[in-house]
């Protein structure tokens, strides 16, 4: 943990997450190469996931911080994940009413609703 | 480092989870045992995350709302080499460059707090040289769509929506990599010139080095969710 001297680690665990970002990051590209659907998408979720974690942890030594740190900076941003739902929700029905009032192939006059 | 009568008792250190939360918080104390400058700057990235994921949801609705076609970001940031059009390469290299930048950043940390300031600072330099390849790079992506036509209010390629949100999302990303740069020179030179040397304190190169792993770490959302989306 954290000492009056600051945060000292050896040089090694900065190698191996140096390493792990590079492999994660051509991991990340080559789903390009991948057709798009669920596995894709997860994957690209996944490594970005382990990438924000490596360096939220490591490189900005956040797994030595003290618990009231951690909590302090990482619990809020857990309050985005409502603005996430509610404009997703928005999203969809604005393109559903999009595509119903003013594009005129999917939406055929008189269609009921 | 804290104050005389702010330190913690060993008894108070000696807890953590969610005992050590409460101990932290509670009697009217120092909260953060760890420099002010450090908590300061969490605190701002904090606010700056909130800034990015506004953004990155801004974008989300409107290219889940947009009833035009969304152009695919493989085609768009393509390169060719020798005829050979090879999808997003130039968003892959600079990914690679913010990376390599983020690993001499936490090897310049590190030699800060060894007190060699030398290397420590060297090591800043490199990083700052790698933050602006990377800004040069998104000088030429963003060259490359403006000649293409894309603009912050329209684009040939399909959804406007898609010249709004790059400009806005990528250029904001650019601007804190290119203050970062800066930011990085300057505490460089001190650490170069000795000024921490009286103290020996060298956590200013830490608290740097956190500005510049967020700029990173919002690469990745970015990366992940603008581009291979």
């Amino acid at each position: 943990m954290a000492t009056a001297e600051g945060q000292q680690h050896p040089l090694s665990i900065y190698f191996w997450i140096w390493g792990l970002l590079f492999l994660f990051s051509a991991f990340s590209y080559a789903t390009d190469f991948l057709p798009d659907g669920f596995v894709r998408t997860g994957l690209i979720l996944l490594f970005m996931v382990l990438k924000a974690g490596f360096i939220i942890a490591i490189f900005m030594h956040m797994a030595w911080e003290r618990h009231a740190l951690i909590w302090a900076i990482l619990g809020p941003p857990a309050l985005l994940l409502f603005l996430i739902a509610i404009l997703a929700w928005e999203g969809d029905y604005t393109v559903l009413t999009r595509l119903d009032f003013f594009s005129e192939p999917l939406a055929p006059a008189g269609l009921e609703h | 480092m804290a104050q005389e009568g702010l330190n913690p008792t060993a008894d108070e250190l000696t807890a953590d989870g969610w005992q050590g939360i409460v101990a932290d918080w509670s009697t009217d104390k120092q909260a953060f045992y760890v420099p002010w400058g450090k908590a300061m700057m969490w605190i701002f990235l904090l606010s700056d995350t909130f800034i990015f994921t506004s953004f990155l949801t801004g974008y989300m609705n409107v290219r889940m709302s947009t009833a035009v076609e969304w152009p695919n970001p493989s085609e768009v940031f393509a390169l060719s080499f020798f005829g050979q059009p090879i999808p997003l390469i130039l968003i892959a290299i600079m990914t690679f460059v913010l990376i390599t930048s983020s690993g001499t950043m936490a090897l310049a940390v590190n030699y800060g707090y060894r007190r060699d300031r030398y290397r420590a600072a060297a090591l800043m330099f490199v990083t700052a040289a790698f933050g602006a390849i990377f800004v040069g790079m998104q000088a030429f992506e963003w060259t490359k769509l403006i000649e293409e036509g894309v603009r912050p209010w329209a684009n040939p390629m399909g959804a406007s929506q898609f010249g709004a949100t790059f400009f806005m999302i990528t250029g904001f990303h650019g601007l804190h990599v290119s203050a970062g740069v800066v930011y990085l020179a300057v505490v460089a030179l001190k650490v170069l010139r000795g000024d921490y040397e009286r103290s020996g304190n060298y956590e200013i190169v830490e608290i740097t080095g956190l500005y510049w792993h967020f700029v990173d770490l919002v690469w990745v959302f970015i990366f992940a969710f603008f581009y291979l989306w």
